[in-house]
């Protein structure tokens, strides 16, 4: 599963992307992010509990309840500045 | 209906005849054009000078968010054309950013479809803005404003 950075969070983690393959019991959004935050102190700043950011599974915007069945892409954002 | 992303500058003339040629139902239409502001305005100060903004986006993700919500303004009115144009990468103030068109018959719905784009896409395309300032450079933060303006058109 690939996962992407964008904006600031990019930054803080350290990189746009990587490629990860999630131990058994990862099955939500939430979960992966709890797992990541122990990849890096960088990871754990980034997705740090109450960080304002949101996460989207296969390029479509997700809550951190979506299951992750079959996804092939996550991505975690800060809020949209558009426009 | 057409959405576009892209880095190269629009030519809002263009676009907008390129929208309207050839189809004669069109009896009003409704112009939005953003541009880079040279300072920060919240709730009515003006500060921190901006140098220039880069613009990052999703590729994929920004063009379905966006032609969704084209979709959406289509299903509530009655509308004969549609244009989004959003930039990314890096641009000075006074420089285009995006170009939101609406045509319809009446000017009613071209002016409420328009509007409608424009607060949607500020808070469901995903877009992140990077000012340059003499302070060095800083992400700009949602704005509770754009959550209200969006939130407005939200089906009860």
């Amino acid at each position: 599963m690939k996962v992407r950075y964008f904006a600031w969070m990019k930054r803080t983690v350290g990189l746009p992307e990587e490629e990860i393959t999630p131990p058994a019991g990862i099955e939500t959004v939430g979960d992966l992010i709890v797992w990541l935050r122990g990849r890096s102190p960088g990871h754990a700043e980034a997705l740090a509990e109450g960080a304002a950011f949101g996460a989207a599974v296969d390029q479509r915007t997700a809550t951190f309840d979506v299951k992750l069945a079959g996804a092939r892409e996550v991505a975690f954002f800060p809020p949209f500045t558009g426009g | 209906m057409a959405v576009r992303v892209q880095e190269a500058d629009f030519d809002v003339g263009t676009e907008l005849a390129g929208l309207t040629d050839g189809n004669k139902r069109i009896g009003g239409l409704a112009v939005f054009v953003g541009l880079v502001r040279e300072m920060h305005v919240r709730e009515g100060y003006h500060r921190d000078r901006i140098d220039a903004l880069t613009l990052e986006h999703y590729p994929g993700m920004t063009e379905a968010a966006l032609q969704e919500i084209e979709a959406e303004a289509n299903r509530r009115w009655p509308l004969e054309a549609t244009l989004i144009v959003h930039r990314y990468g890096r641009m000075e103030p006074g420089e285009r950013i995006v170009l939101v068109a609406v045509g319809s018959p009446h000017r009613e719905a071209a002016f409420e479809a328009c509007e409608f784009l424009v607060d949607w896409l500020k808070t469901k395309a995903p877009f992140w803005k990077l000012e340059e300032t003499p302070a060095g450079d800083q992400w700009v933060g949602a704005h509770e404003g754009d959550d209200t303006a969006a939130a407005r058109w939200e089906k009860k």
